[in-house]
C-alpha cells in the first residue's frame, strides 16, 4: 500500500509536490478513482483536508467552495435556496461500488455531467475560477467570482476534465443557477433507435426547451420539460403537437427519479463485471454505430444527450472490445468508464488523439507537470 | 500610450522577400504590401492605435494557412491573425515587423445540420450571417456581440464574445462545439466536432478567448438553437442605482434568469434619449430593461413577477411593451448607447470590466469621484444580469491630453473593478488595451502559468506577441522556473 499524504494547507500541498521524488495519485474520495489508466504512484495525495465553503452568494449566482467538499453538501445546501448545479452532476458510486458521490474537485477534474448537459452545458461550463498548486509546484489561480470573464486564458476550462494530470486543485469557483420550480416528463413508447433519436431530433429542434432527452431500448424515449408550472404545461401539449405521435405524461415525482437512474447509469449497476463505455457522438451517427454493434456483440445500451451520448455496456472481455467499440464510429469519443484494473491497464480508456494533438496535449502537460508528479498516465500512457 | 514591444528590424529589412515567399504560397492578389492598400488594415475597433503591418496576406485555404504560418514559424516571423477588426481591445492591431493573416475571405457556410442543431461555418462568416442562414428555419445562433453585423465567427472565437443575452444562453465559448485550427507549426488539429465534450483536455475551451496568441482558426462548428416562442420587455425607471441594483439581484434571488437585463445610468439614458427618442424617463437615476423571452405562458407569467419585484423595490416608472415594435423600442435607445455618446463628445472609449453586481453602487460612486480627478464625463451601460459594466469615457483624441486622461481614468476604473472582486475584462478580452493592467488582476505566477500554456501552442513567440501579456518571456526561461537538470525522475517506476 503506498504512503498518504494528506496536506492541511495550500503552502503544505506546495511543499509536498515540490518535494515529491516519485509520481502521486490524487484523491478526493475516491470516488471515481477506477476511471482511467491505473496509477502508479509512490503516493497517495488526499485533499480531503480542503473542505469547506468560501462563499456562496446564491443572488450573485456564484459558489466557491474547497474541492475536497461533498458533492451531496454542496447540493442540499444549494437546494435550500432553490439554487443547483445546472449541468446535472452524476452519482457513479453505484455504478462504480464507491461509498459516496464523491467530491466536487473530483467532479471538476472529470467533466462528468448529467442529462441536462444538452441544455444547460457541462461541468466545463458552469467552471468560473480555480486555485490550485501545479505539477512543477507552482501556485497558482484563474478565474474570479463573476459570471463573465475573459480576461486571460481560460485556465478553469483547461483544468476541467483534466483528471489531476496536471494541478492539484484547492478550490473551485462555479457558477450556480435557480433550480427549476417543477418537471414533468413526456414518454413515448414503441419506437426503434433510429425513430427514437428522430423524435429526440424533432424534440430538440422545437421552442419546447426540453431540458433531456434520452431512450431505453425496450422502454421507452423520455423528454423532461422544466420550469414552472404554466409553462411545463403549456410546453407539454405543444410538444405533444410537435411529436404526433401519442404520449404519456410523467409528473414530478415519477420524472425525477427516472432521469436520476439515466443520469447514474442505474440499470448498468447491476452487471459490475461487464466493462461499460460513454460513447459522444453526434446524435444522428447512434443508430447507426448500435446497429453495427449489436451484428457482433451482445451488448446492452442506453442513448442520453438526444442521442449524443450512448452508455454502451459490452460482455466481459481482456480488452473490453475497444476496437470494436471504436471502429463502430467516426467523429466523436469512447470513454472506458468501468472494467477491472487490467483491462484499464491494457487499453486505452480515453480516445486516442491524433498525432499532432497528442503531442500538442503532452506540450500542455509540460506546461504544469513536467516531470510527471500528478496522476502520470491516468489519461493517457507517458502523460 | 501603451507601447509595442521593439519591432526586429531584420524582418522590415527581409520585407520584399517575404511578401515574394507569401505571393508563392497565396498567388493572385492575396498578398498586399503597398502601403495605401494596406491602410485598411492599420487598425481595429480600438482606432486610438495604428499600426502598418509589414505584409497583409489573405489566405482562401487551410493548406495556404498551413503553408503561412510553417513559413513564418521557420523563419521565425511574427504573425497577427484577423478576422474583422472589430476589436475593441486591440487585439487585432498590427505590428511593424509582422505578417497580418486575414481571415476574410474564408466566408462559407459549410453545412447546416438542423438534426443534430449544428452549423459548420468558415471562420470570416460574420456572426450574424449564422443566424441569417438558419432563421428560415425559427434557428438562430444565440451569441449577440453589438458588432455582430460585422464581426466574424472565428473572431468571436478568438475572443469568446458575448452579448446582451449571454446570462442565459452564454458566450461563444458555451456555443461553439468544435473548431479546425492551423497551430503556428502549419500543423492542422481538430477539437471537438458535432459531438459533446472533449476525449482529452479542453484545448478548444483554451483556444477560446486567447486572442490570437495560440493558433489560427479555420472552421467552427457551433450550436444553434431554436428562436424564442416570444419575447416580452419591462422598462422600469428608479430613483438610484441602488434600486436598480436590488431589483437585479432580487429578480435572480427569485429564480428568474431573463433573456437580457440591460441597466443605463443617467447620462447614459439621456444620451440615448436625445438620439432616439424611446421614451425614456429622464428624471431618473437608472433605467433597467428587463427582457424575459421563451413559450407564451412562461413570459406573460414571468413578466407579471419582474413588475412585481421593480415595484417592490422603489421603480418610479415602469412599462410594460405589449407588442413587437414597443419592445423593439424599448431596446432601440440601449442598442444606440454608443453611437448616442458618440453624438455628444468626438471620441470615446469603451471599458469592460465585470464586478459582483452587489458592488455596483459604490462602483458607480467611485467613478463619479474619478471622473471629477480626470476631468472627463463617463457614462454607463451595464450588462446587469452578469455584472459586466460597459463606462464609456468621453474626451476629445485631437488633444493629446485629454487621450492620456481617458486612458488613465480607464485604468483607474479597471483597478476599482478588480478591488471589488472583479475583473478586466467581462467579453472584450484583454488586448494591448488592458495588457499592463493584468498584474492588477494576476500575480507573477498566475501570469507565468498561463505563458507556459502559451509556450505549449507557440514556442517561439510568434503569434500576436504584444497582446495580453505585459511581459514577453522566453519559453526556456519559463520553463527554468520549474524543470530542475531537464531528465525524467524517477526511472525506477514502472510505466505502461
Amino acid at each position: 500500500m503506498s504512503a498518504v499524504l494528506k496536506p492541511a494547507t495550500e503552502a503544505e500541498l506546495r511543499g509536498m509536490i515540490a518535494a515529491a521524488q516519485a509520481p502521486l495519485e490524487i484523491i478526493g474520495s475516491g470516488a471515481r478513482r477506477h476511471i482511467g489508466h491505473p496509477v502508479q504512484a509512490a503516493a497517495v495525495l488526499d485533499m480531503s483536508g480542503f473542505t469547506g465553503v468560501i462563499a456562496y452568494e446564491p443572488e450573485e449566482l456564484i459558489l466557491d467552495v474547497h474541492a475536497g467538499t461533498r458533492l451531496s453538501e454542496i447540493e442540499s445546501m444549494l437546494g435550500r435556496r432553490g439554487q443547483q448545479l445546472a449541468f446535472e452532476p452524476p452519482d457513479f458510486s453505484r455504478l462504480l461500488g464507491a461509498a459516496q458521490s464523491g467530491s466536487i474537485g473530483g467532479l471538476v477534474a472529470s467533466n462528468l455531467s448529467g442529462p441536462r448537459r444538452i441544455k444547460a452545458g457541462a461541468v466545463r461550463d458552469h467552471i468560473l475560477g480555480v486555485h490550485g498548486v501545479t505539477g512543477a509546484g507552482n501556485v497558482f489561480k484563474a478565474g474570479a467570482r463573476v459570471v463573465k470573464n475573459v480576461t486571460g486564458y481560460d485556465m478553469p476550462k483547461l483544468l476541467t476534465g483534466s483528471w489531476g494530470t496536471l494541478a492539484a486543485l484547492t478550490s473551485v469557483i462555479l457558477k450556480v443557477l435557480p433550480a427549476p420550480e417543477t418537471e414533468e416528463t413526456v414518454a413515448l413508447s414503441g419506437l426503434d433507435d433510429a425513430q427514437a433519436v428522430e423524435a429526440m431530433s424533432l424534440a430538440m429542434q422545437s421552442a419546447c426547451e426540453v431540458s433531456a432527452a434520452a431512450c431505453i431500448p425496450g422502454e421507452a424515449v423520455y423528454l423532461r420539460l422544466e420550469g414552472i408550472a404554466p409553462s411545463v404545461a403549456y410546453r407539454r401539449d405543444r410538444l405533444g403537437k410537435a411529436l404526433r405521435r401519442p404520449i404519456e405524461v410523467m409528473a414530478a415525482k415519477s420524472s425525477a427519479a427516472k432521469w436520476q437512474a439515466i443520469r447514474d447509469g442505474a440499470m448498468f449497476a447491476e452487471n459490475p463485471g461487464h466493462p461499460l463505455w460513454r460513447v459522444s457522438v453526434a446524435p444522428s451517427d447512434a443508430p447507426g454505430m448500435i446497429r453495427m454493434l449489436k451484428d457482433k456483440l451482445d451488448i446492452r445500451y442506453l442513448l442520453d444527450w438526444a442521442g449524443g451520448l450512448v452508455w454502451l455496456e459490452v460482455p466481459p472481455s481482456h480488452d473490453a472490445s475497444a476496437a470494436l467499440v471504436r471502429s463502430a464510429f467516426t467523429a466523436g469519443h469512447a470513454t472506458l468508464i468501468r472494467a477491472p484494473e487490467t483491462t484499464r491497464a491494457a487499453i486505452d480508456v480515453f480516445q486516442p488523439q491524433a498525432p499532432a494533438l497528442a503531442a500538442l496535449t503532452g506540450r500542455v502537460k509540460d506546461a504544469f507537470d513536467p516531470r510527471r508528479i500528478l496522476n502520470p498516465g491516468r489519461m493517457y500512457r507517458g502523460l | 500610450m501603451l507601447t509595442m514591444p521593439v519591432p526586429d528590424e531584420s524582418a522590415i529589412r527581409r520585407r520584399a522577400g517575404i511578401a515574394a515567399a507569401l505571393r508563392r504560397i497565396v498567388p493572385g492578389e492575396g498578398v498586399i504590401e503597398a502601403p495605401v492598400e494596406m491602410r485598411a488594415f492599420e487598425t481595429d475597433g480600438l482606432t486610438a492605435y495604428r499600426q502598418m503591418p509589414l505584409v497583409v496576406v489573405l489566405p482562401e485555404t487551410v493548406a495556404q494557412v498551413s503553408a503561412i504560418l510553417r513559413y513564418a514559424y521557420e523563419n521565425a516571423i511574427k504573425v497577427v491573425p484577423r478576422g474583422a477588426g472589430t476589436s475593441l481591445s486591440g487585439g487585432a492591431l498590427p505590428l511593424a515587423d509582422g505578417i497580418l493573416l486575414g481571415m476574410a475571405r474564408f466566408n462559407r457556410v459549410l453545412e447546416i445540420d438542423y438534426a443534430n442543431r449544428c452549423a459548420v461555418v468558415q471562420p470570416g462568416v460574420t456572426n450574424l450571417a449564422i443566424t441569417r442562414a438558419v432563421e428560415h428555419k425559427g434557428f438562430y445562433y444565440a451569441p449577440d456581440p453589438s458588432s455582430q453585423i460585422a464581426c466574424t465567427i472565428g473572431g468571436n472565437v478568438a475572443e469568446n464574445s458575448g452579448g446582451v443575452h449571454c446570462l442565459k444562453y452564454g458566450l461563444t465559448a458555451n456555443n461553439v462545439l468544435g473548431i479546425e485550427m492551423v497551430l503556428v507549426t502549419g500543423e492542422v488539429i481538430r477539437l471537438g466536432g458535432k459531438h459533446l465534450d472533449s476525449e482529452g483536455y479542453d484545448l478548444l475551451g483554451v483556444m477560446t478567448g486567447s486572442e490570437g496568441l495560440l493558433g489560427v482558426v479555420t472552421e467552427v462548428t457551433v450550436r444553434i438553437l431554436q428562436k424564442p416562442e416570444t419575447a416580452r420587455a419591462v422598462l422600469v425607471g428608479f430613483p438610484t442605482s441602488e434600486d436598480a441594483g436590488r431589483c437585479v439581484a432580487d429578480v435572480i434571488s427569485a429564480g428568474i434568469i431573463p433573456g437580457g437585463m440591460e441597466m443605463m445610468d443617467r447620462p447614459a439614458i439621456h444620451a440615448a434619449e436625445d438620439f432616439v427618442h424611446a421614451g425614456y424617463p429622464l428624471d431618473v437615476e437608472a433605467l433597467l430593461i428587463v427582457e424575459l423571452d421563451g413559450p407564451q405562458a412562461e413570459v406573460d407569467h414571468l413578466i407579471g413577477r419582474v413588475s412585481g419585484i421593480a415595484r417592490a423595490n422603489n421603480s418610479s416608472t415602469l412599462r410594460i411593451s405589449t407588442s413587437e415594435e414597443e419592445r423593439m423600442l424599448f431596446w432601440a435607445g440601449r442598442k444606440a448607447a454608443f453611437p448616442a455618446v458618440g453624438r455628444i463628445s468626438p471620441d470615446y472609449l469603451c471599458m469592460d470590466g465585470t464586478i459582483p453586481r452587489k458592488r455596483l453602487p459604490e462602483v458607480l460612486q467611485g467613478m463619479a469621484e474619478l471622473s471629477r480627478i480626470h476631468r472627463l464625463r463617463v457614462a454607463n451601460v451595464f450588462h446587469a444580469g452578469d455584472g459586466n459594466l460597459h463606462p464609456l469615457i468621453l474626451f476629445d483624441a485631437n488633444d493629446a491630453d485629454e487621450l492620456d486622461r481617458a486612458e488613465k481614468f480607464g485604468a483607474d476604473i479597471l483597478r476599482l473593478c478588480v478591488k471589488v472582486g472583479g475583473v478586466l475584462t467581462g467579453e472584450h478580452g484583454v488586448g494591448i488595451e488592458k495588457r499592463d493592467l493584468m498584474p492588477e488582476m494576476f500575480s507573477e505566477q498566475d501570469l507565468a502559468q498561463q505563458m507556459r500554456v502559451k509556450c505549449a501552442f507557440d514556442d517561439k513567440g510568434l503569434l500576436n506577441p504584444g497582446k495580453v501579456f505585459p511581459t514577453l518571456h522566453r519559453c526556456a526561461e519559463l520553463g527554468r522556473m520549474h524543470v530542475k537538470g531537464g531528465a525524467l525522475p524517477f526511472p525506477e517506476i514502472p510505466r505502461f
